[in-house]
């Protein structure tokens, strides 16, 4: 079996504002081998991103991680590496910036593909040389090697060479989030966060793009993390993943029990309110109600409200993190009595 | 491509659109050929009553461009857009007022569609104002309820006096809907009204939607990216291609029995919620090309895996009917519908 590579247990990050806090992330806890690729879904504000940064610690100056979390990346853990505890709320670790060991996972363990591409080259450097620049901050070799490097990198993700003195402006939007891909390669990471990768690209273009994540995820064995709200980039490209709902992982396991073998009610009533383009048409189940305010989140399970199999219980006492099936895990109360009884995509 | 028999229940025929934006580039506009982008360039459709009409394509294909000439926010270049047989194409002053009280708009972003200094009363009462609608003011408050109600924000009342800041983003969303429907119009245009909300509650929109149509019978030309809500939403559907209608007909007949390389590799791409579904990649060459520069004869052939020399790249394929309502516009679209061989061919690349 393949190596661990990410281990995050009970994470849990909230940022504070000024009335109070608001609890982005709670509790989370999630394992990721090398080489896999896993979809982190959720609608937005449910705590996806915050998850995803919080793994590399990229988070506002507000954020505070709760005690007792711990995110260890290749045996190391960062929580411990690099944040103190905080003088003014007790309970709470602060992220110790621009920390000197912590730099050297980011980007050169840890990459990250932005949200947005389109935004994340300044505009008024080359794109060829934000490339080089990432690559001779963290290496010490050679500016022509570093330019020799970016050559190949362009020719893996599908980018003409001569394209590399162009400026971000000159590249179309699928062009840029290819330039922001091979950036993403271009330390040879061991694993890559890819925050809603495709999401303002046609999709033409996201076909294309999520096929060449693919092959060389498979091709450089890299471990890849993906932030999305559309289920249907995570059940093309994710062997395992995590449903996320109001700071909170739902359900957790490969690909293939949750699509088919669903276990939380959340999960069950996202798939019955998408749409595709396969089977009969039938009509749509929208959910009621919207999530929650994560200030002031719900007392007991934080789906209950929306949840068409609530009971009391639900209201009063946050559920258990049960394990249905091998490596399959909903937080649900009846998390057992639903597992086979909720109608997955198939039914 | 009219039926006789179903005349009587086209609400729009548009016949022939075209939509050129002239380009100033520097000095140029002084002298020489002026430059256009051919946004839109000779698209021809009916919309019949209580129907609701796909309009699917990528970006920059000259989707929404359609939706701002239907509702006329744009001039069209030429052709003509029948509004239940009269040509509203080049209407002014009060003959366009009348026309736009009958068709109404609901746009992408309802963060940025309503004006954030409005209570929702206001915003859709507005309408009501503009045309003169309604005796009193109590009459009219009463149309906003009724309005609000059957965007399904009940009880209308508690809505009134909430600013746009105090919804979430589904709720503005019917907001928008029911300012468009507090006119009782004929005929709507929705411009990806879904895509800016999330997976749980766009559902309870496009639900709406689905129902309004039901209740009231007012077409729509729906207009999406999406091809998977495009199926859900729409009874007939186009797509487009850099200003041309490429392909038309039944939701499901384009779904599942497209005809054109196009429809083919962009359905494709879409991706299935289902980890079993193995798709076949249909490989197409490149990006679209600018709006500008349009290749000659048809305009997929740079990218297409059919394009043959000396009949793609001179000859633009008209849109043909290949079997009862489906039109497709490919020179093989026949050969392609009767599942004869059409051999894939490497043209050399523009």
């Amino acid at each position: 079996m393949a190596k661990e590579l990410l281990d995050v247990r009970n994470l849990s990050v909230h940022y504070k504002i000024l009335a109070g806090w608001v609890y982005a992330v709670d509790n989370v806890s999630f394992k990721l081998n090398r080489g896999e690729t896993m979809g982190l879904v959720g609608e937005s504000g449910c705590g996806k991103t915050t998850t995803g940064y919080g793994i590399t610690q990229l988070l506002a100056s507000n954020a505070y991680i709760k005690d007792g979390g711990k995110v260890i990346f290749d045996g190391k853990d960062f929580v411990e590496m690099s944040t103190e505890p905080s003088k003014k709320f007790s309970g709470y670790r602060k992220i110790i910036e621009y920390h000197p060991e912590m730099r050297k996972y980011r980007w050169k363990r840890i990459s990250m593909i932005f949200q947005g591409a389109m935004n994340a080259f300044n505009p008024v450097f080359k794109v060829g040389d934000q490339i080089i620049e990432a690559i001779l901050t963290h290496e010490d070799i050679t500016e022509e090697e570093a330019r020799k490097r970016v050559e190949e990198l362009y020719k893996l993700v599908g980018i003409p060479v001569d394209r590399i003195d162009n400026y971000p402006h000159e590249y179309s939007g699928g062009m840029k989030q290819r330039a922001m891909i091979a950036m993403a390669l271009a330390l040879n990471p061991d694993l890559i966060i890819a925050d809603e990768p495709t999401t303002a690209l046609d999709v033409v273009t996201q076909d294309k793009i999520l096929g060449e994540m693919a092959r060389l995820q498979k091709e450089k064995d890299v471990a890849m993390i993906i932030i999305t709200h559309d289920v249907s980039v995570v059940a093309e490209m994710a062997h395992k993943m995590a449903v996320m709902y109001a700071g909170h992982l739902v359900e957790t396991g490969t690909t293939r029990q949750i699509f088919k073998e669903t276990a939380h009610p959340y999960m069950e009533a996202l798939l019955k309110a998408f749409p595709s383009i396969k089977g009969e048409r039938k009509r749509l189940k929208a959910i009621p109600g919207s999530p929650p305010d994560l200030s002031n989140p719900p007392k007991g399970c934080r789906f209950a409200p929306r949840c068409p199999y609530a009971k009391d219980i639900c209201l009063e006492e946050e559920p258990p993190v049960v394990e249905v099936a091998p490596g399959h895990f909903s937080k649900c109360h009846f998390a057992e009595e639903l597992y086979g009884e909720l109608g997955g995509e198939a039914k | 491509m009219n039926n006789g028999e179903s005349e009587e229940n086209v609400v729009i025929r548009v016949k022939d659109l075209k939509k050129y934006f002239e380009l100033h580039v520097g000095m140029f506009k002084f002298w020489g050929e002026p430059i256009y982008v051919k946004a839109v360039d000779g698209i021809s459709f009916d919309i019949k009553k209580g129907e609701v009409f796909g309009l699917v394509g990528e970006s920059g294909c000259g989707k929404t461009t359609t939706g701002r000439l239907l509702t006329r926010l744009e001039d069209p270049t030429a052709g003509s857009i029948l509004f239940h047989g009269k040509d509203i194409a080049r209407l002014k002053g009060k003959g366009l007022k009348d026309y736009r009280r009958n068709v109404q708009m609901i746009f992408q972003d309802p963060y940025e569609s309503l004006n954030p200094r409005f209570t929702v009363l206001k915003t859709v009462m507005e309408p009501l104002l503009i045309h003169g609608i309604g005796e009193t003011y109590d009459e009219r408050v009463e149309m906003v309820i009724k309005a609000l109600e059957d965007a399904e924000l009940k009880p209308a009342e508690e809505y009134l006096e909430r600013f746009p800041h105090e919804l979430s983003g589904g709720q503005r969303q019917r907001v928008a809907i029911a300012r468009a429907l507090v006119l009782r119009p004929q005929f709507i245009v929705a411009d990806e009204p879904v895509s800016m909300l999330d997976v749980s509650i766009r559902a309870g929109v496009m639900n709406l939607m689905l129902d309004l149509r039901e209740k009231y019978g007012i077409p729509y030309l729906f207009i999406t990216h999406d091809i998977a809500v495009a199926r859900y939403m729409s009874d007939r559907m186009a797509v487009m291609y850099l200003g041309k209608i490429v392909e038309m007909g039944e939701t499901d007949e384009i779904i599942f029995n497209h005809l054109h390389p196009y429809t083919k590799a962009l359905i494709s791409a879409v991706p299935v919620p289902d980890p079993d579904h193995k798709h076949g990649r249909v490989e197409i060459k490149g990006e679209i090309p600018s709006p500008i520069n349009l290749p000659p004869g048809c305009r997929f052939w740079p990218r297409c895996p059919y394009a043959q020399k000396g009949l793609c790249d001179v000859k633009d394929p008209p849109l043909v009917e290949t079997k009862d309502g489906h039109y497709v516009a490919c020179h093989f679209a026949k050969k392609f519908a009767a599942g004869e061989e059409v051999p894939e061919k490497e043209v050399a690349t523009a």
